[in-house]
């Protein structure tokens, strides 16, 4: 499905991805966890195509196509999913209008009709009730006045809609309330399938206990300095990353 | 992959976007000569066989203006028309007078046709009436007799001076006078043609009334007059379209239209203008110089103008509300787009006068291109006008950096009790919201229109829903893609 080999990338001449290799195959589920600033939300923006980055070496293949040379929408309409760390606000835009709007665009792309108005209503409907979605969420102009967890439920929702075949999750279980976390949870792992695959950028263990990773990796200084199974992230819990950082000096 | 370089991209390709409408109809004119006198204001007068106190009106209105300055005190330069050289009156020959839209030129209707607007069409499926203005002379009044039942008054002004002359006489120039402004005067003089709505006590006006104007003819002036008037207890929605073909000189458009609303009256009036802007070098292109206000003579009366302005070279106008009437309203619903060379120096006035009296101001103003965009507005409160309020939203958005936003909001203040209130807000189409639009497949062109789009929700909300969808398209075209 998705892999990475030797990425690099820089932004104002700041280096910050430093040679990331990652292999994620269909339906499995990674955990990335380092330190702040590490470079997690960067590699999914670079993932994403956000143009700030400069990707200066190594490449990025997705189901065999060259992920690099994509516009940030083609990546978009061939499956990946970003869901963002912080998402934007667009005032006067519902939920419900954009996602018309990014589904008609994705299947326009694929050379197929725009959804019915009636179809997309039902569809959308299912998904709420799938996801346990706010009806008042949806009409309510994008993130706008969200609070920070409705912005995350509403990221996973979109998910839920565009039904990607790779979802980026970035920190989306920060600022959610115990709650919450568990809809998100449930909602995600009503979304795995074997078609389908995550890589899940957190800090805690807490969220890996509801979506259990296949694999866990450390990024640690733009590149991944240990991976291992659902238990490094308990042992992560438990040891914090001074041990790995040792490690890492030490190699040096 | 650079997004810059392709934004930049799409920025040339909108700047190099051609003006759909700009084709010219090819059918006989009937010109009066060039150049302004006395002469042609009776010229004029005469063409439409006008009533005696017609004429001496244009004729006082024609000497106050001899009399008068070119304003200058406007937000931009333009280079002042030749008043000698323009074409004050232009008109499709017909031999006779038309009875049926059967009966109208067919080159004509299939210009209407290219503007979207077919009249056969509007008559038998939207329950639309349509007062067509071509050129200086309206041409085809669909829906007459079903207004007629309801006692609706619908038709050409100068129609209407023949026969209603009590009401026009009455109220042309009562909201506007000639004396106003150098470009009201102008009107006054030689204005041509264009609408009266006389809504009787109590009626709902049973549809929405629309005029489409469209300058075709080269060098001609378009100087329509626009005279609404909604009795006690009555409702209206007006609309307002135009377009322009393509023409390297600029054309003056100076209309003037009046509204006014009696005790309990409601007038909606909404305009979606998009007239030639000019090419991205600013080579021609309307200058449209429109005085607009209207009248709350009655208590409880209110005026709602709505407009969206994408189109010509300069727009310069102001539509106004005087709240004369207790408890009257008055709004302003506005967006405004520019690009490329255009400007617009555009907002509104709320006069207060009656006690309890309110108004509500919402202004969206884009720019994108090496555009100037405009907000002017005033908010006065008389001495008696106790416990006024007005609420005023201002919000720019600019597309780029070669553009500029300005906002200049006037306020005089004579009553202590009032509560007058003003936001104003600036930004730029954040490239991260763009981004996210991405991420979820909306390319940039459709990003922009989407977010564009949001912005002027609460003024695009105002227009009946089949303008609103044409607004929203528009928006989309005078804009693709212009991020920076
Ligand atoms: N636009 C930018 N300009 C300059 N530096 C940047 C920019 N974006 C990211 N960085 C730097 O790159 C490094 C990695 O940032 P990134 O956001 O990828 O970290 P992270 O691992 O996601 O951290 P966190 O856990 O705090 O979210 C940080 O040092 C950050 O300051
Ligand atoms: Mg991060």
């Amino acid at each position: 499905m998705l892999e990475i080999r030797n990425l690099k990338a820089e932004i104002e001449g700041k280096k910050i991805l430093n040679g990331i290799n990652l292999t994620v195959n269909s339906g499995e589920v990674h955990a990335i966890m380092g330190p702040n600033g590490a470079g997690k939300s960067t590699l999914s923006s670079v993932l994403a195509g956000r143009a700030d980055y400069a990707v200066t070496e190594g490449e990025i293949m997705f189901e065999g196509k060259n992920l690099l040379e994509m516009s940030p929408e083609d990546r978009a309409r061939e499956g990946v999913f970003l869901a963002f760390q912080y998402p934007v606000e667009i005032p006067g835009v519902s939920t419900t209008n954009f996602l018309k709007t990014a589904i008609n665009e994705t299947r326009k792309y694929k050379g197929l009709e725009p959804m019915e108005a009636t179809d997309f209503l039902k569809y959308m409907r299912e998904k709420m009730e799938l996801m346990e979605m706010d009806k008042s969420l949806t009409s309510r102009s994008l993130n706008e006045g969200f609070s920070g967890g409705e912005k995350k439920r509403n990221e996973v929702f979109q998910m839920a809609m565009l039904e990607p075949k790779l979802a980026i999750m970035d920190e989306t279980d920060s600022g959610l309330d115990i709650d919450a976390l568990r809809l998100v949870s449930n909602g995600v792992n009503k979304l795995r399938n074997k078609d389908r695959s995550f890589v899940v950028i957190t800090h805690y263990q807490r969220l890996l206990d509801y979506i259990v990773p296949d694999f866990v990796h450390v990024l640690y200084k733009g590149r991944i300095v240990k991976s291992g199974d659902a238990s490094l992230a308990k042992e992560l819990e438990v040891k914090g990353y001074d041990w790995i950082k040792a490690e890492v000096e030490a190699a040096q | 992959m650079n997004q810059e370089k392709e934004n930049e991209d799409i920025i040339e390709q909108v700047v190099s976007q051609e003006y759909k409408y700009g084709f010219t109809t090819d059918i006989e004119m009937e010109m009066a000569p060039k150049g302004l006198n006395e002469d042609i204001v009776r010229f004029i007068s005469n063409k439409k066989n006008e009533p005696e106190w017609m004429l001496e009106w244009r004729l006082k209105a024609y000497r106050h203006w001899l009399k008068m300055e070119e304003p200058d005190w406007q937000n931009f330069k333009y280079p002042k028309p030749n008043y000698q050289d323009i074409i004050y009156y232009a008109a499709p020959k017909e031999k006779k007078k038309l009875n049926s839209l059967d009966e109208v030129d067919p080159e004509l209707l299939k210009t209407f046709e290219k503007l979207g607007i077919s009249l056969q069409e509007q008559k038998r499926l939207t329950g639309v009436a349509v007062d067509a203005v071509f050129d200086s002379v309206s041409i085809a009044t669909t829906f007459k007799e079903q207004l007629k039942e309801k006692g609706v008054i619908f038709c050409s002004i100068s129609e209407a001076m023949h026969e209603h002359p009590d009401l026009v006489k009455k109220y042309i120039g009562s909201v506007v006078p000639y004396t106003d402004n150098y470009f009201a005067a102008l009107n006054s003089a030689v204005f041509s043609d264009g609408s009266f709505v006389y809504i009787p006590k109590g009626v709902r006006c049973p549809m929405e009334l629309s005029t489409y104007f469209r300058i075709n003819a080269e060098n001609t002036g378009q100087f329509e007059r626009t005279l609404i008037v909604a009795d006690d207890a009555s409702y209206v929605s007006y609309l307002e379209g135009c377009t322009a073909p393509m023409r390297d000189e600029n054309q003056l458009h100076a209309a003037v239209v009046e509204l006014i609303a009696m005790e309990n009256a409601e007038i909606k009036y909404s305009t979606v203008q998009n007239w030639y802007p000019g090419d991205k070098e600013g080579n021609g292109g309307i200058y449209n110089f429109v005085t607009k206000r209207g009248s709350c003579e009655g208590a409880n009366a209110k005026i709602s103008w709505t407009q969206v302005e994408t189109g010509s070279a300069i727009t310069w106008k102001y539509p106004s509300c005087i709240l004369k009437g207790d408890h009257s309203i008055g709004e302003f619903f506005s967006v405004a787009v520019t690009n490329n060379m255009q400007v617009a120096d555009t907002g509104t006035k709320m006069i207060h006068i009656g006690k309890h009296t309110r108004s509500r101001i919402v202004s969206k103003g884009i720019s994108a291109g090496k555009s100037h965009n405009t907000y002017r507005g005033l908010v006065k409160v008389a001495k008696k006008a106790d416990a006024a309020r007005n609420y005023t939203q201002c919000d720019s958005m600019l597309i780029g950096d070669r553009c500029g936003a300005h906002t200049f909001p006037y306020i005089e203040i004579n009553n202590k009790t009032a509560t007058v209130e003003h936001e104003a807000s600036t930004s730029k189409i954040g490239e991260d919201q763009i981004f996210y639009c991405n991420q979820r497949g909306i390319g940039t062109e459709e990003a922009i229109s989407l977010i564009v789009n949001g912005f002027c929700r609460e003024v695009l909300n105002q227009l009946p829903m089949e303008f609103a969808v044409e607004a929203q398209k528009l928006l989309a075209v005078s804009l693709e893609g212009s991020v920076g």
